[in-house]
C-alpha cells in the first residue's frame, strides 16, 4: 500500500513542516522505497508478544521512580530566555493568536 | 606546535601531567594548536582557547597540591549533541543543526559535568550529523568531516567529528553518542576504539533527544583502557534522567584489569566464549572487512577465547524495526523546536501556525524531515498498531534472541559495519542505502546492550577496520577487558594516519620566510 501526495501533506501538516512541492515529491518517493523494507516486518506473527518500549525491561521489570515533591531546581528566568526568540517582560512572544 | 602531546592517548597523558613532565596549560594550548592547523578537517565546530585555558591552569593547580585524580588536566572535546554550560565554557550548543545555530545553554549535560568534576579541559564542541541522524557526518548543517584516513571519504556518523578528531590524534579522547551505532561505526571507520554503554549507564539529561528509548553516551578514545578510564567518570546514576540505571559507581579501569578466572600471561582470555552470529557473516559482507575480523576472531583464540556458532535470527528485521521506532521518538522530541523558546523561528510569516511550518522547514534538513515525517505517519491514527506497536513487539523478540545466544557465550563478535568508510557523496539522493548499512549495530541498540569497536586491521584503500563486541547488560567490564587483551597483543589501534603530526601543509606551502616566520610563532605558542 503506497502512500499517495495527499498523505504526504496531511504528515507534513500534522509535522507542522511546510514542505514545497518538490520536496514533497521527493518525500513522496523516498517514503515508499522505505515502507517497502518496513513491508516485511507485517509478516512475522506477534502475538502475545509484549511490546519493549524501555530496553532494561527485556530483564527485569522496570518501575519509574518517583521523587520527593520537593523544589529542587532554581529557575534562572534570563537565562533559560537568552536564546529564545522573542522575548518581553520575562514572556515568550508570539503571532497573535486570539482576534 | 609541540607534537609529543598529540601522540599521548588518555592513560600515557594522565601519567605525564602527574609526573609533571607536561603542563596542562602546555597540553591544552599544543592541542589547540593542532585544532586550528587542521581545521579543514570539519571535526571541530567550535573551540574557546581562553575558557579551555582557564580549565587547563585550574587543573594545573591541582597537579601541584597532589589533588589531581586520573583524567585531571586531560584535555577533551564534546560531541555537539550535549550541551555546555555557555557561561563556564563559551562554546555554543547546536546538535548539527540550523536550528540551533549559536544556543547558549544555561547548563551543562551530566556527562559533560562530571568530566568537568573529574578534572578533564573541554577544548571544544564536535561535529556531528543534525540531531545525530545519519552514519556518514553529511547530515551537518555545519559542514562535512573528512576521514583522516583518507580526505575524499567519509568519518561515519553521527559522532563523526568526536571519531576524526581522535583518530586525526588532534585529542586523546572525545564523548560521543549512539542512537543505531554513531558511536561504533564512525568508531570503525577512523580505527579508534568506541563503546556504547549498556542502556542507562551514562545519563541522558543535557544531550539533545533523538530517540529517547535508545540514545546512549559513551567515550571514543584510542585504545580500551582509555575509555574505561573516561567512562568511569561519565557513568553512573543521574536522578535527572528518569531512565538511569540505578547502579553504584562503577571502576571500569580497574575492572578491566582485573585477570579472568584460570588466566595466563599468554592466554588472558582463557574461558572466554565469543559468540558468531550467523547472520552477521552474509555472503555479502566485504571481503576486506571479512577479512581483519576473522583475523582478529584468530587472534582472540589464541589469546584463549572459544569461537561458538550463534544466531540472530531476526537481524535483518532490525532495520524496519529500527527506523520505525526511531523516528517515532524523533518527531516527539523534535516537536519542542518550535520556534519560540528557543533556536531559530522564520523571519516572515502569516500566523502562529505558519510560523511553526516556516521555522521548522528552515531550521532542519532534509534527513530530520524525512524522519519527523516518517515518525509522525507511523504514530498517526490508524497506523499505529501496525507500524509502531508491531515494531515494539518485534524488538521485544529481537531482544530475546541476543538472552537465548548469552546461554551459549559471553560476548558476541561481528563486524561493525558491512564496508569500510565509503566516499564522501557516494550516497547522494539515495537515504535508504544508508539505512541498510547500520544492519550490524541495529540490533544491539535496540536491545539496549553495551557494544564496543576495536581497531581489528585494514581493508580496501588502507581503511580500517573495526570489531564489533556486544555483551550482555552491564558487561562493559567484559568487553573493555577483551578488547585491551586484544589490543596488548595487536598494534592496529597505535597505528594513524598521515598527515597530521608534521607541520600542517599550509605553513608548508608558503614561501620559505613566510614558513619560518609563521613555524616559530606556533612553536613560540605550544
Amino acid at each position: 500500500m503506497a502512500l499517495t501526495p495527499q498523505d504526504v501533506s496531511r504528515i507534513a501538516h500534522l509535522a507542522r513542516l511546510e514542505l514545497s512541492s518538490d520536496e514533497q515529491a521527493q518525500m513522496l518517493g523516498q517514503l515508499n522505497g522505505f515502507f517497502g523494507i518496513v513491508e516485511q516486518m507485517s509478516a512475522v506473527d506477534t502475538r502475545g508478544v509484549e511490546p519493549l518500549y524501555t530496553p532494561l525491561s527485556a530483564v527485569h521489570a522496570v518501575e519509574l521512580r518517583l521523587r520527593d515533591d520537593v523544589v529542587s531546581e532554581a529557575v534562572d528566568r534570563s537565562a533559560n530566555q537568552r536564546s529564545a526568540p522573542a522575548v518581553e517582560d520575562g514572556l515568550f512572544l508570539v503571532p497573535q493568536v486570539i482576534e | 606546535m609541540n607534537t609529543a602531546v598529540h601522540t599521548l592517548g588518555v592513560a600515557a597523558l594522565s601519567r605525564a601531567l602527574s609526573a609533571r613532565q607536561i603542563s596542562s596549560v602546555e597540553a591544552t594550548q599544543a592541542l589547540l594548536a593542532g585544532v586550528q592547523a587542521h581545521a579543514s578537517l570539519g571535526a571541530f565546530l567550535a573551540t574557546d582557547a581562553e575558557a579551555a585555558l582557564a580549565q587547563a591552569r585550574v587543573a594545573d593547580a591541582c597537579l601541584a597540591q597532589g589533588q589531581a585524580g586520573p583524567l585531571t588536566g586531560v584535555p577533551i572535546a564534546h560531541k555537539d549533541i550535549f550541551v555546555t554550560d555557555h557561561a563556564r565554557t563559551g562554546l555554543p550548543s547546536t546538535a548539527g543543526s540550523r536550528m540551533l545555530a549559536g544556543y547558549k545553554s544555561p547548563f551543562d549535560a551530566t556527562v559533560v559535568a562530571r568530566l568537568h568534576a573529574a578534572g578533564t579541559v573541554t577544548l571544544g564542541k564536535l561535529n556531528c550529523d543534525e540531531f545525530a541522524m545519519g552514519s556518514s557526518n553529511e547530515n551537518s548543517a555545519f559542514g562535512v568531516v573528512k576521514n583522516p584516513w583518507d580526505l575524499l571519504r567519509v568519518p561515519g556518523g553521527s559522532s563523526g567529528g568526536s571519531a576524526a578528531a581522535v583518530a586525526a590524534r588532534l585529542v586523546p579522547a572525545a564523548t560521543g553518542t549512539d542512537t543505531g551505532g554513531s558511536i561504533r561505526q564512525p568508531a570503525s571507520f577512523t580505527g579508534i576504539t568506541g563503546i556504547k554503554p549498556t542502556y542507562g549507564v551514562c545519563s541522558r539529561y543535557g544531550m539533545v533527544a533523538f530517540a529517547s528509548s535508545l540514545d546512549q553516551a559513551g567515550p571514543m578514545a584510542r585504545s580500551a583502557e582509555d575509555c574505561a578510564l573516561l567512562l568511569s567518570a561519565m557513568s553512573g546514576f543521574d536522578e535527572r534522567d528518569a531512565t538511569s540505571a540505578q547502579r553504584p559507581p562503577q571502576d571500569y579501569h580497574a575492572a578491566m584489569l582485573r585477570p579472568r578466572e584460570g588466566a595466563t600471561a599468554t592466554r588472558p582470555l582463557h574461558g572466554l566464549r565469543v559468540g558468531l552470529p550467523k547472520e552477521f557473516f552474509p555472503a555479502a559482507l566485504a571481503a576486506d572487512v571479512n577479512g581483519a575480523v576473522r583475523a582478529a576472531l584468530a587472534e582472540l583464540e589464541k589469546l584463549g577465547a572459544t569461537l561458538v556458532d550463534v544466531s540472530l535470527p531476526r537481524t535483518e528485521l532490525s532495520i524496519p524495526v529500527y527506523y520505525i521506532i526511531a523516528p517515532a521518538e524523533a518527531s516527539s522530541n523534535l516537536s519542542r523546536f518550535d520556534g519560540v523558546k528557543f533556536g531559530h523561528r522564520a523571519a516572515q510569516y502569516a500566523d502562529l501556525m505558519d510560523m511553526y511550518k516556516k521555522t521548522r522547514a528552515e531550521g532542519f534538513g532534509p534527513e530530520v524531515k524525512r524522519r519527523i515525517m516518517i515518525g509522525a505517519y507511523v504514530l498517526s491514527h490508524g497506523y499505529y498498531d501496525a507500524y509502531y506497536l508491531q515494531a515494539q513487539k518485534l524488538r521485544r523478540m529481537i531482544a530475546d534472541d541476543f538472552q537465548a545466544c548469552f546461554k551459549h557465550c559471553d560476548v558476541i563478535a561481528g563486524p561493525v559495519a558491512p564496508t569500510v568508510a565509503w566516499k564522501l557523496g557516494e550516497q547522494g539522493g539515495d537515504p535508504l542505502q544508508a539505512y541498510l548499512a547500520d544492519i550490524f549495530t541495529l540490533p544491539a541498540s535496540l536491545a539496549g546492550l553495551p557494544g564496543m569497536s576495536v581497531p581489528a586491521g585494514f581493508g580496501e584503500g588502507g581503511m580500517p577496520v573495526g570489531l564489533q563486541l556486544i555483551g550482555n547488560y552491564f558487561e562493559e567490564a567484559t568487553l573493555l577487558h577483551s578488547a585491551h587483551a586484544l589490543q596488548q597483543a595487536t598494534d592496529f589501534h597505535t597505528r594513524m594516519p598521515t598527515g597530521f603530526m608534521e607541520p600542517p601543509s599550509s605553513l608548508r606551502s608558503q614561501p620559505p620566510e613566510g614558513a619560518q616566520a609563521a613555524l616559530g610563532a606556533a612553536r613560540r605558542e605550544a
